[in-house]
Order: C-alpha cells, then sequence, then structure tokens
C-alpha cells in the first residue's frame, strides 16, 4: 500500500496578489500543479537542496565582500517555475523592443538635434543637468544608431495582471547567465517537471549577442574581433562576465590586456598585438579610460576614448545610456514613446505623478498616504516615504520635502506585485517577484524569451535584490 | 566554418602555466609528506620533517612565522597555513585563482572538480594531521590533482592553451623529481654497517613508491640493484612517468609545436636553452653520487628555474608582435606593469 502524498496546494492562499501559476487556467499551469504534487514537498525540498548544491559547486555565484573577505554566494534558486503564456510574451516581446527603440531615438536625439526639449516633452535641465550625461557624445555617430545594444527592462505585475515597467537598464544590466543557467539546472535536476512542456529555449542568448556585436563593429571590418571587458575576479558579477565570454566564444579581457596605439586598439597576445574591434564592456563609463575620466582608474585602458571617437572601435554599451535610464527620465518614457513612434507605450509605466508639473504636485499632495513618494535625484533609493506605512510625521516631513524642491520628486501607487507559489520551510507559499526580459540590438532588436524572475523569498517582502534575500526562479515561455 | 588558430591572450597562457604548476606542486607536495612520515623514527621525528624543510628550501618560512622545528608545526606549515605558497593549501589557492581567470578557456568539468576540491582541502582538520590518518590525507590529495589531470586530459580543448598547461605541469614535475631524490641528501643513515644497509634499502624503496616507481623499477633492475640504479631510473628512465629526462623530452615536444602550428618564434630560444639542460644530464651517475648528488640536483634545479624565467619573458611578458602583424611599435613590455595584472601576476609567479 502506498501513503498518498499530501497535495503541496492545500493550504497555499495568494490572498489578493495575482497568482503566476494559480490565478490561470490552461494545460500548462494543471500539469505543473499536478507534477508538484506527484513529486511532493520532501522530495522537492531535496532536490532543491542538491540543485543548489550544484550551482555552488560549478561556482554559478557572485561575490559578497564584508571586511576583506571575500564570500561567494549563489543566488537562491526556487524551483517552481514561473509561466509566461505564448499570448502574454507576444505583447511582452513587442512591447519591449518598443521600449529599447524608443530609448535609442531618445538617445540619439538628445546628443544630436535635441528636438525633444525644443519640442517642450522633456525638461531640459532633467536632461543636460544629468551627472549621466555625456558631452563626449554630442554629434557622435553610433552604427544603426543603436547606443544602447543590451537592455534590462524590469516589469511587475499588478494585481489586476497587468504588467508595467518599473525601471528600465540601459547601462549594464546583469543577471542574464542566470536565466541560462536555471534552465540548465531545472533541466538537470526537475526533469520530470519539464517532460513534454513546449518552452521556448533560452540558450541562444550568446550567439545572438555576438552577432549583435558583430553588426556594430566598425565598419568595413570583416571578421570582426570582440572582447568582453571585465573588471576582474575580484567582481562581484565575474561568474557573469565569464559566461558571456564562453557563450560568445570571445576572449575575456581586462584593461591590462588592451593597449592602445595609434588610436587603435589591441591585445596582448602570445603572437603579438591583436587588432580588437568590438568590445562589450562590463565597466562602467566612468572607468573606460583614465586619460578622459577617472585618472585614478586602473581598470580601463588609457586611450580608449579617443580609438572610439575616431571609429576604430564599437563600445557596447556606448558610453552616456545612463541619462536614459534614469529616474526622472523613466516618469516621461510614455510620452518619449509617443513623441519619438507616435504610439502609445505597449507596456505601461507604474502610474507616476511627477511632481515638477503642477497636476501632478497637486495629486501627490491630496493623496500622500495612499502613494510612494521618491526622489529622482542622484540619491535614488534613498529618501522614500511609503505613504500607507508613514506616520503622520513621516508623511508631513514628506510633504515640506516635496513642497520645497517638486522637480526633484515622483510619486507612485503602492503596486501590489504578482506572486508565485515559492519552496518555503512551512511549504509552497506565496512570494512577491518581478520579471527582467533581456534585448540584444544591434541592426534590429531581438528579446531573450521569459527573462530572469527574481523572487522575494521573505514573506510579505516586496524587495527582490539578491543583496536582501532575494531568489530566483526558471521562466518558461510557452511555446504556442 | 571554424576558425582554426585563435588568438590566446599573454594572460591566459601564463595562467595556464601557472595553474597547472601550482596542481602538480600539491600532488608532489603529498607524495613528499607521505613519504616524510615513513622516515620517521620514534623519538626522532623532527629530523625526517626537518629534512623535508631542507629540500623544499623553507627554512626562511618556518623562521618568519616563527615556528619550532618539530613534526607538528611543520605538517601544519604545509598542509594547514594557506598563506605558505610551497604548502598545500596556499598552492591550492593560487592554482584556483588562476582557474578562476581562466573559467572562459578551461572547461566547465575542470572548474568544478577544481572549485570542490579546493573546498575540502582548505578544510581539512587538524586531527588528519596525525597517525594513519595522515596517508589517507596524502592520498586524497594526490588524488584530488589526479582527478584535475584526467578530467583535463579528457575534456580540455588542445590548442595553444593546452601547450602551455602542459609546459608548467613538466617543468613542476622535473623539479619536484629532483627534490624527492634530494631527500636522500638529507638524511642521517646509521653508522653501523649492517643497519645502515637495511635502513638505505627502505628508504630507497620508500622514495620509489612515492614516485609510484617502485613496481615498474622492480622490472627493470637487476636484483641486486645500487643507489645508482634508483637514481638513473628517476633521473633519466624515459619509460617512466616521473623521471626529468621523459619531463624535458615532452616539453620539447609542446615547444615544437608552439613553434611550428603557432608561430610563436619565441620558442627558438627556449628551445635551444633545453637542449643544453638536456645535455647537462649526461652523466655518469655512479660518479656523481661518489661527488654528491646534492650539488647536482640544486644545479638541476636552477636550470629547470632559469627556464620556467626564459618561458616567461619568450611568452608572457616580453611579448612582441608578429613581423607580419601591421601597426605601430608596441609599448614594451613594462606597460604590463601598470594595472591589476601586475599583482595578480606576482601572485601567480611565486616561487620558492
Amino acid at each position: 500500500m502506498t501513503i498518498p502524498i499530501p497535495d503541496p496546494f492545500a493550504s497555499y492562499d495568494a490572498g489578493p496578489y495575482f497568482c503566476e501559476l494559480t490565478t490561470r487556467d490552461g494545460d500548462a499551469a494543471t500539469q505543473i500543479r499536478a507534477r508538484l504534487g506527484a513529486i511532493g514537498l520532501d522530495a522537492l525540498r531535496a532536490r532543491a537542496r542538491a540543485a543548489e548544491r550544484d550551482l555552488f559547486n560549478l561556482g554559478i555565484t557572485f561575490t559578497v565582500y564584508s571586511d576583506a573577505t571575500a564570500i561567494d554566494r549563489i543566488l537562491p534558486f526556487d524551483c517552481v517555475p514561473r509561466i509566461i503564456t505564448a499570448a502574454e510574451w507576444a505583447v511582452l516581446e513587442r512591447g519591449v523592443q518598443q521600449r529599447v527603440r524608443a530609448i535609442n531615438l531618445f538617445l540619439q536625439d538628445i546628443y544630436n538635434k535635441r528636438h525633444i526639449v525644443r519640442d517642450g516633452i522633456v525638461p531640459h535641465d532633467l536632461i543636460y543637468g544629468n551627472a549621466n550625461y555625456r558631452p563626449e557624445m554630442e554629434g557622435f555617430p553610433v552604427r544603426f544608431g543603436t547606443y544602447a545594444h543590451i537592455c534590462g527592462i524590469d516589469l511587475v505585475r499588478d494585481q489586476a495582471g497587468q504588467f508595467c515597467v518599473l525601471e528600465d537598464n540601459a547601462r549594464t544590466p546583469s543577471g542574464v547567465s542566470y536565466v541560462v543557467e536555471n534552465r540548465h539546472l531545472m533541466l538537470r535536476a526537475f526533469p520530470d517537471l519539464v517532460a513534454g512542456m513546449r518552452l521556448r529555449p533560452v540558450d541562444d542568448y550568446g550567439r545572438r549577442l555576438r552577432s549583435a556585436m558583430d553588426e556594430i563593429a566598425p565598419e568595413g571590418v570583416v571578421d570582426p574581433q570582440v572582447v568582453l571587458l571585465s573588471p576582474g575576479i575580484y567582481n562581484s558579477a565575474y561568474f557573469e562576465h565569464v559566461f558571456l565570454a564562453r557563450e560568445m566564444g570571445v576572449p575575456l579581457v581586462e584593461g591590462a590586456d588592451l593597449v592602445v596605439e595609434d588610436d587603435r586598439v589591441w591585445m596582448r597576445t602570445t603572437g603579438g598585438l591583436r587588432r580588437v574591434h568590438t568590445i562589450y564592456r562590463r565597466i562602467g563609463d566612468d572607468f573606460l579610460d583614465p586619460s578622459v575620466f577617472r585618472p585614478e582608474s586602473m581598470l580601463g585602458v588609457r586611450g580608449l576614448i579617443g580609438a572610439w571617437r575616431k571609429g576604430h572601435v564599437t563600445l557596447a554599451n556606448a558610453v552616456g545610456t545612463g541619462v536614459a535610464d534614469d529616474k526622472a527620465i523613466y516618469a516621461y518614457m510614455p510620452r518619449i514613446i509617443k513623441y519619438f513612434l507616435g504610439e502609445d507605450a505597449i507596456l505601461p509605466n507604474v502610474e507616476t505623478h511627477i511632481c515638477g508639473e503642477p497636476a501632478g504636485l497637486k495629486y501627490t499632495l491630496d493623496h500622500l498616504h495612499e502613494l510612494v513618494t521618491k526622489p529622482v535625484g542622484e540619491s535614488g533609493g534613498y529618501g522614500i516615504t511609503v505613504g500607507p506605512r508613514a506616520t503622520l510625521a513621516e508623511l508631513e516631513a514628506s510633504r515640506a520635502a516635496i513642497l520645497a524642491e517638486p522637480g526633484n520628486w515622483i510619486s507612485q501607487p503602492m503596486i501590489g506585485l504578482s506572486v508565485s507559489p515559492t519552496l518555503t520551510e512551512t511549504g509552497l507559499r506565496p512570494r512577491h517577484l518581478d520579471l527582467r526580459p533581456y534585448a540584444v540590438t544591434g541592426r534590429d532588436t531581438w528579446v531573450l524569451p521569459g527573462g530572469l524572475t527574481r523572487v522575494a523569498l521573505k514573506e510579505g517582502s516586496l524587495i527582490v535584490n539578491s543583496s536582501q534575500g532575494g531568489g530566483s526562479k526558471d521562466t518558461w515561455v510557452l511555446a504556442e | 566554418m571554424t576558425r582554426h588558430v585563435t588568438a590566446l591572450l599573454t594572460r591566459d597562457a601564463e595562467g595556464l602555466f601557472w595553474m597547472a604548476r601550482y596542481l602538480e606542486r600539491v600532488e608532489n607536495l603529498a607524495r613528499l609528506i607521505d613519504v616524510t612520515q615513513t622516515f620517521e623514527s620514534p623519538g626522532r621525528e623532527a629530523e625526517a620533517w626537518g629534512a623535508l624543510v631542507a629540500i623544499m628550501a623553507d627554512q626562511e618560512g618556518i623562521t618568519e612565522r616563527q615556528l619550532p622545528f618539530d613534526a607538528p608545526s611543520i605538517k601544519r606549515f604545509y598542509l594547514l597555513d594557506a598563506t605558505n605558497p610551497n604548502g598545500i593549501p596556499g598552492a591550492l589557492e593560487v592554482a584556483r585563482i588562476n582557474a578562476r581567470r581562466l573559467r572562459p578557456l578551461i572547461s566547465t568539468e575542470m572548474w568544478m572538480q577544481l572549485n570542490v576540491f579546493h573546498r575540502d582541502v582548505m578544510s581539512i582538520d587538524r586531527s588528519e594531521l596525525e597517525g594513519d590518518a595522515l596517508s589517507r590525507l596524502c592520498r586524497r590529495i594526490k588524488e584530488g590533482v589526479q582527478a584535475h589531470t584526467g578530467i583535463t586530459e579528457g575534456t580540455f580543448f588542445r590548442d595553444q592553451g593546452w601547450h602551455f598547461y602542459e609546459i608548467g605541469r613538466l617543468i613542476e614535475r622535473a623539479d619536484q623529481t629532483t627534490r624527492l631524490l634530494d631527500i636522500k641528501y638529507h638524511l642521517l643513515s646509521p653508522v653501523m654497517a649492517e643497519e645502515r644497509r637495511v635502513v638505505e634499502l627502505t628508504q630507497w624503496n620508500a622514495l620509489l613508491r612515492a614516485a609510484a616507481g617502485y613496481h615498474a623499477f622492480r622490472r627493470v633492475s637487476v636484483a641486486g640493484f645500487v643507489p645508482a640504479d634508483v637514481v638513473a631510473f628517476l633521473l633519466l628512465d624515459t619509460s617512466f612517468a616521473r623521471s626529468v629526462a621523459l619531463c624535458i623530452a615532452q616539453m620539447e615536444w609542446h615547444l615544437h609545436n608552439l613553434r611550428s602550428r603557432y608561430g610563436l618564434r619565441d620558442s627558438a630560444g627556449v628551445l635551444e636553452r633545453i637542449s643544453e639542460v638536456r645535455g647537462g644530464m649526461n652523466q655518469d651517475i655512479p660518479a656523481l653520487l661518489e661527488h654528491g648528488l646534492h650539488g647536482f640536483l640544486d644545479g638541476m634545479q636552477r636550470d629547470l628555474q632559469g627556464l620556467a624565467e626564459l618561458i616567461g619573458t619568450a611568452f608572457f611578458r616580453d611579448w612582441r608582435p608578429l613581423k607580419a602583424t601591421p601597426g605601430p611599435t608596441p609599448t614594451p613590455a613594462q606597460s604590463m606593469g601598470e594595472g591589476m595584472t601586475q599583482t595578480m601576476g606576482g601572485m601567480s609567479q611565486t616561487l620558492r
């Protein structure tokens, strides 16, 4: 006689939130629930532990530094997959492509003709007073008008099930290695969960990235040499740099491996100096070239910016894309999309009130107790007031700060992020999550099916960051 | 379509050379420690361990750390002290740092095994240094490196980088064989003739076992073998995997490949030097033993060290462009001295 395995969903309750697995019909969702039930909680836990050990042994880790000691940590992996239907993905994919197109058109405009400012769509100071604006880019042509070759768009899903954009990442978005590695891990550890499911593959990323890097190489180069420039093994995202270099099949270089002579970039090889044409750089603008930016930077290459300005090497992403993914610009993205593309945003922003505008200011002040208020300036992340959880005194302080400098503030409603069943000490429980799809743009934009699903492992938490108890899930985009 | 000749960064070539070297060192240290324990005589343990320190030329490291010259301290120095680059955890640490940089080039399986092995060695417990546990520990360490070697043999892509990896491994192996042999010089033998004969025999046999050459030597040697036969076997027999002569012959093969298949012209100078080293090995072994083997081994180690330095300047630091490469004269090698590579390079180049 076999003892029936208790249904792990018996006491699962997603509450008022949209659940990515249980608030939907369809064969896949039903099948996944049945399969998880058949495996049972104990086996799920045992396999999840083995899977995490595997990640650790494989060195699929990020490094956390404290008190001069380096600790390798894995990004915790939750075994319950997050599913995205084919219909949902079709919208997300178009939405991300639209957003990336708008970001690139915006960058081209602000560094060249400045029409968007002339036409009064975005305030002049927001762009030209922005610390991430780079005068070096003015009038500088980039191939195919692509500035942000690699983009990550952070999405959340609200209680009604609507996907919204929370943030754009147009500098060096990280995390894509986990998308691919999570899928490999899923296939190894949970073959019975995946069996027969028709999923969009994710292992095409390296090839796509490589061909985009080939495309953007300086014109006339036949077989371009692409390299990945990393700050080195002490960078917390070093594994991802290894992953990307490997998947693209290109050398992983550090600043000291490169040398600029005659405005051309060379790498030091056993056979002598060898020309480099495209650099996918995973170091910030400030560190690229000590002769132009931070003089103390040891990560970059002296003369790199000069070589780039002469058109002898391409940098991905281009310098100065940070102005487009700024919090302040974010609020204007729906209007930027409309302005350049004549279309409404396919993926809406989280409703955002711009206090620099009279209507936004009035609404914010009238509804302070319901809203999250955020400063837009350089100090992003600090100074946030969560209205529904704030004391009266805190609300008054926030009011005073906004009134003192309205242009420095935006406000947003509190979003009830969607949840997914997640394996916890007490069984499968709802935990909040987000989604970061990755877009690669050379001549055209390609979006990796799915993206990185991050999950806040702490009960009730909305913070999905790995540094604050976040984990990740395999993201399944279902084929038709 | 595939590319047949891919570029190899000088930093990666150097990293492969040193990763292999340090791993080979780990295995040989385990062998040396294992054999040292068998040389311990009750009440005089420190003598055997002192000999180990002498052949590793580590007197300074011991003094710096203000350690007493006794068996427990010396064992800890080689098996627990990660700050000692000539010890097992320290050498493995450097190997892993190199491997970490080389992850785009080495196989996932190589990295994973090394990662797990590293964690195992970093958590060696004091209790494993005592009694019969020590021999088991040495075996585990040897097997860890052997697993690495096997995985490498079966999975590592054999382009330019593999040649540098092999050269590093071979040069270290040759060096370590001379050190293993040198242990005899530092060990005192009893004065009484008969007792001395028995102890000598035991010691030579233990040495052969440590080098994994005991049975092979039995097959090739005559019944009444003399020490000179053992020495000739360990140094010159090209059928013996750890002989200096075989290591040198294999290095020559790799260097020829670097020149002919990859056009690395600086191989020529290194090949010249290596044939000089080989020439220096044509010695009358009984006469050597007569005049003192230690001096010869010492010279051999200096030759190998010189060879490593020459390889370093030929391929890793004193790089020059191919004549065919268009473009300007590159900056001299000294510019490599800027930035992080230097720090790391310094670390990976720690030699005794």
